[in-house]
């Protein structure tokens, strides 16, 4: 599958993700997804699935500790909007590389381990920046209220050029508004360029060697090759991903809480990663679209909707429809979401990119075997 | 010519009170093919272990090319010049044929560490090259796009084999090479071998089949718990009634 492929082919596929990106307010809009709020979720988590997977799908180590690094890239946003300047250039830039210095730190000291014990390891340390954030830390972190922008924050930069006002700022690009189709463009470059960054090492040497780690690293030992420092780079470069998608969350919504570092989070990325294939270039990114519209579409589906769903049907079978599908919308969309999960895991170990790939590979030889795909089918659209 | 390349000086290795080496003192000399024998748990792959840094000594050290290698890494003593071949093939199983073997050529060209994270893999056409160059050699070009783990058991280890030989190492250590072949796959290996015996390759052999090493070795070593019990030319050893008693009169087919 993975079979080297030539550079200009890459690039067309990066100009096809990059439309398909760009057009999602037009695309999205049948499907009741089209508002900038979740647009912006869904390229912001984009960003964290690709960065995610450089770590899980090529090296095999699967971390439970990344919302952390998604927490710190917030707060230090969130401290550039307060203390120097709206702009949210120089608050990415930090909230990257903020994350990239405590991925350096935990990732030392996890990647001591491997297998189960370094996912328990990365789930401590994780846990603990959630609990100091609570705790130790909240003069930074503002605790369980959040860090917010105040009317009365500093802004030293912003302050040397702009009016004083009496209302809170919004986080702007250079007097663009960050909030709405803005924001989401920004974020939508962010995430090609994230995506065109992890193509290039998907396809260069280091990537090959990060997939022989997953492979065997003990006969990449014997062939000569050094493990760790490679196992740190792709922990850091994943780690940034996260800082850089939690930056953007505090750009489109300049508020940072600690629940986001939370381990549910944590879980929450290893979801998007295998529900769409770990290991692939898209199927990650498939996965945090998926689970991101579930969360924010499904969960909000109620009866009087499934009442008009099922209205074509008689009264009793109405309401006995009604209430059997009611436990797997709204708040049961978690039922939905790990139905699914157990049928991909069990069916499609590859995620849904290998139901496609299943599916294309059917089709193609022609009319030969024309058994209908039923399963794969389902999960796919 | 009689450089000795490998030198192993009073070696012990007792794991929970078994005495798995007891002073064990080997010299392997350049451009030979040494064979170590010996029953089963006679310490055979305990001394391979002890030679590529999976195992330390208890006491005694292992000399490589004048520099002692006892207590580095597995990887640094593979970029020494050390390659080795398992018992059970091990291979990148999820990578390509070619991918297995470009893995390997990229580590003897850049080093234990070296990310080249935005160059192409298509680029690497030396790399390529050598890679397929090599395969065509083992018998093995044709299978360059399948997955590694989809070969049979036999190319598995001849893949392994490849992965040692792009790296043009100083020592190759053959942990069984044949073990589990049919006698067709023996043969070819045999072939395969001799052939890198042509180009002055120094290797070690552990082997049970007795065909393999009467065909190969120069020099062997009988191994019998953990002791060395006899050494010379295969002649000598044919001949030598410890090493009938201890080894050769069960194992002869």
């Amino acid at each position: 599958m993975m079979i080297t492929r030539s550079p200009r082919h890459d690039m067309m596929m990066i100009g096809v993700f990059a439309l398909v990106v760009l057009t999602m307010p037009i695309w999205l809009a049948p499907f009741g997804a089209a508002y900038p709020d979740l647009l912006q979720k869904f390229v912001i988590f984009g960003i964290m699935a690709v960065g995610y997977n450089i770590l899980f799908g090529l090296t095999g180590y699967l971390s439970f500790g990344h919302a952390a690094f998604l927490g710190v890239g917030s707060y230090s946003a969130v401290w550039m909007f307060k203390l120097f300047t709206m702009n949210v250039i120089p608050a990415v830039i930090i909230g990257t590389l903020m994350a990239g210095v405590f991925a350096v730190v935990i990732g030392y000291v996890c990647l001591r381990r491997s297998g189960i014990y370094f996912s328990i390891l990365t789930l401590a340390l994780a846990q603990m920046c959630y609990n100091l954030a609570y705790s130790v830390l909240t003069p930074i972190t503002n605790g369980e209220t959040g860090l917010q922008i105040r009317p009365t924050d500093p802004r030293i930069i912003d302050a040397m050029f702009l009016e004083p006002t009496e209302r809170v700022p919004t986080t702007t690009l250079f007097g663009i508004d960050m909030t709405g189709y803005g924001g989401f463009y920004f974020c939508a470059v962010a995430l090609i360029i994230t995506f065109f960054i992890s193509v290039r090492i998907f396809r260069s040497p280091f990537g090959l060697k990060l997939r022989a780690i997953k492979s065997n690293q003990n006969r990449l030992n014997y062939t000569g090759i050094n493990t760790r420092p490679y196992l740190l780079i792709a922990f850091v470069i994943s780690g940034m991903y996260a800082g850089l998608a939690g930056s953007l969350l505090a750009v489109t919504d300049p508020l940072a809480g600690a629940e986001r570092m939370q381990w549910t989070a944590s879980g929450e990325i290893v979801l998007m990663t295998i529900l769409g294939g770990a290991g692939t270039l898209f199927g990650p990114i498939l996965g945090a679209w998926i689970i991101k519209y579930f969360e924010n579409i499904f969960s909000a589906f109620n009866d009087g909707r499934l009442h008009e769903i099922f209205s074509f049907l008689p009264d009793t079978l109405e309401s006995i429809a009604v209430g059997i599908s009611a436990q797997f919308v709204g708040e049961g969309w978690h039922l939905t979401l790990g139905l699914m999960f157990m049928l991909i895991v069990i069916f499609l170990p590859g995620g849904l990119i290998e139901g496609f790939n299943r599916i294309v590979a059917r089709l193609r030889p022609g009319q030969a075997r024309r058994r209908a795909p039923a399963v794969e089918e389902k999960e796919a659209s | 010519m009689d450089t000795v390349v490998l030198d192993v000086a009073d070696v012990n290795k007792n794991f929970a009170g078994l005495q798995a080496l007891s002073n064990v003192n080997l010299k392997i000399k350049e451009g030979k093919t040494h064979a170590v024998i010996g029953p089963n748990g006679a310490g055979k792959s305990t001394l391979l272990n002890v030679c590529v840094g999976r195992l330390q000594p208890d006491t005694g050290s292992v000399t490589f090319d004048g520099e002692i290698i006892t207590g580095k890494k597995p990887y640094e003593i593979n970029q020494a010049g050390v390659a080795r071949v398992f018992q059970t093939p091990e291979i990148f199983a999820d990578l390509s044929v070619e991918h297995n073997v470009m893995v390997a050529a990229l580590a003897k060209r850049d080093g234990s560490f070296h990310p080249h994270a935005f160059r192409n893999l298509v680029s690497e056409t030396a790399i390529h090259d050598e890679a397929l160059a090599v395969l065509e050699d083992l018998g093995l070009k044709r299978m360059r796009e399948m997955k590694a783990e989809s070969l049979s058991r036999g190319d598995k280890r001849r893949l392994e084999l490849a992965m040692c030989l792009i790296q043009h190492p100083r020592l190759l250590l053959l942990d069984e090479p044949t073990a589990g072949m049919s006698r067709h796959d023996t043969n070819q290996t045999i072939d395969v071998l001799k052939r890198i015996k042509e180009r002055g390759m120094t290797k070690v052999i552990i082997e049970h089949d007795m065909h393999v090493v009467f065909s190969l070795a120069d020099w062997i070593t009988v191994l019998a718990q953990g002791a060395i019990i006899a050494e010379g030319p295969p002649e000598e050893i044919r001949g030598n009634p410890k090493v009938q008693e201890a080894y050769l009169g069960g194992a002869h087919e």
